[in-house]
């Protein structure tokens, strides 16, 4: 398994050139709004075309700039959670989820769908629209309709940027619960430094579209690599303090 | 009365298939022509009916482009019959449909669009059950407007159809007629209703189009 990823993209004046390989782990990007991390997120599950790159998923090639390969979204095996959710507001809670269940048979697609409803303790709310759940609910039905087809990789992009602290460490809790159920790299954008501590096994640290140092927690917290890592930590600390 | 709104119903069935593909396209892709694709369709909108009629009759005339294929092949024209007043109300009321459906279709947000194509959808899939059913608002007043004005279709219809009672007098031409001849109370008769119909269609196109999210 893993991900491996190199990308380059040049949108005005805006340029992206990063290069990361990741096992099964938790991986947090972390770094200040519009380091390029969402928009990696988007290359890597095929919504954005790099201008140059390769995206390798286990052995699995999905876009190769050089050898002409550029697999479609929909036959990439990944699960996405969108900053917003994106939760379809016309389905309810089940059909939201059974629309990510795609390949299945009538009977198996039914099955899988009420365990993953039970497993995400979704049961009571599973005939609701999104707009009528609470913040946790509606995460749960996202990482439930993005975990039904058993994805390859887990990608994040501020799932958890919209709820208060509480529910935080509770979804926190949630995704190690998650992990310990699918072994899968799972990629995650933050630019909380509070989220990037606490789940991370390794952060990717991004500046102005470049990797800016890659370590684990401490290693990054303790032994920041240059300036611009030290002061993304001590302004990003500051304003997690009261 | 009858022939209007078997002539309006049938314009707006084609209105409604052709549009929403249209409007999709427009929305969504991004191809060579785009813009001309657009002007092409909404030129019916600002032209004088007879300047589309006039178009409709080099096409579809006997001796028309198209027209004329037709007749040899078959030996039947559409000139003059029911379903030339169909073919005029459907080129006009056609850009109504493109423009509002087109918006609305923009206006799907395109997270939504994005989640559906990593949970394994197609691209058909995704426009019939996720970008449709949130554009239905701004379709709905698209199929009530193009409905309106299939309805008051004058100018295009009277140079493709005709004027025949009984044949092609769709109520705006009927009404042209007895007002010619002097008929006041029967014309009354028939601007009356359509005026309050039309009207009617107005404030349900305004009350979908308003609930456009």
């Amino acid at each position: 398994m893993g991900l491996s990823v190199t990308l380059k993209k040049k949108a005005g004046v805006f340029s992206l050139d990063v290069s990361w390989e990741i096992d099964n782990e938790l991986v947090v990007l972390f770094g200040y709004s519009g380091a390029g991390k969402s928009i990696t997120l988007q290359m890597i599950a095929g919504l954005m075309r790099p201008d140059e790159g390769v995206v390798r998923s286990g052995e699995k090639v999905l876009f190769d700039s050089l050898g002409g390969i550029d697999v479609p979204p929909q036959k990439r095996s990944f699960g996405y959670v969108f900053q917003d959710l994106a939760l379809f507001p016309h389905m309810t809670v089940r059909e939201n989820i059974r629309y990510g269940a795609t390949g299945t048979d009538a009977s198996e697609c039914k099955k899988i769908v009420e365990e993953i409803i039970g497993a995400f303790r979704l049961e009571a709310v599973s005939n609701s629209l999104p707009s009528k759940l609470s913040g946790g609910q509606q995460q749960r039905v996202a990482f439930a309709r993005a975990l039904i087809r058993k994805p390859d990789v887990l990608l994040l992009d501020e799932p958890f940027s919209a709820l208060d602290n509480p529910l935080r460490l509770e979804m926190g809790e949630f995704l190690n619960d998650v992990r310990s159920t699918y072994d899968i790299p799972v990629v995650l954008v933050t630019h909380d430094i509070f989220e990037a501590y606490t789940m991370a096994d390794t952060i990717i640290v991004y500046a102005n579209g470049r990797v800016a140092q890659r370590g684990t927690p401490s290693e990054i917290f303790n032994h920041p690599a240059n300036k611009e890592v030290e002061t993304l930590i001590n302004t990003k600390r500051q304003m997690t303090l009261p | 009365m009858r022939l209007s709104l078997q002539v309006a119903a049938v314009a707006t069935a084609f209105v409604f298939v052709t549009g929403i593909t249209v409007a999709y396209f427009l929305a969504r892709k991004d191809f060579k022509g785009k813009e001309l694709l657009d002007i092409l369709f909404t030129l019916p909108l600002v032209l004088p009916p007879t300047v589309t009629g006039y178009y409709l009759i080099i096409l579809f005339g006997r001796n028309g482009i198209v027209g004329k294929i037709i007749y040899q092949w078959t030996g039947w024209t559409i000139m003059f019959t029911w379903y030339a007043a169909v073919l005029a109300s459907f080129v006009v009321a056609l850009p109504l449909m493109i423009k509002t459906a087109r918006a609305a279709i923009e206006s799907v947000d395109a997270n939504l669009i994005n989640a559906s194509y990593t949970l394994g959808r197609t691209e058909f899939e995704t426009a019939v059950r996720i970008i449709l059913p949130l554009a239905k608002k701004g379709i709905i007043a698209g199929v009530v407007l193009s409905f309106a004005r299939a309805m008051g279709e004058f100018g295009a219809t009277l140079m493709l159809a005709g004027n025949l009672p009984g044949k092609t007098d769709t109520m705006p031409l009927a009404i042209y007629s007895l007002a010619g001849s002097g008929e006041w109370s029967r014309a009354h008769a028939m601007v009356l209703p359509l005026t309050i119909l039309s009207g009617g269609f107005l404030y349900l196109a305004n009350k979908y189009s308003r609930r456009l999210v």
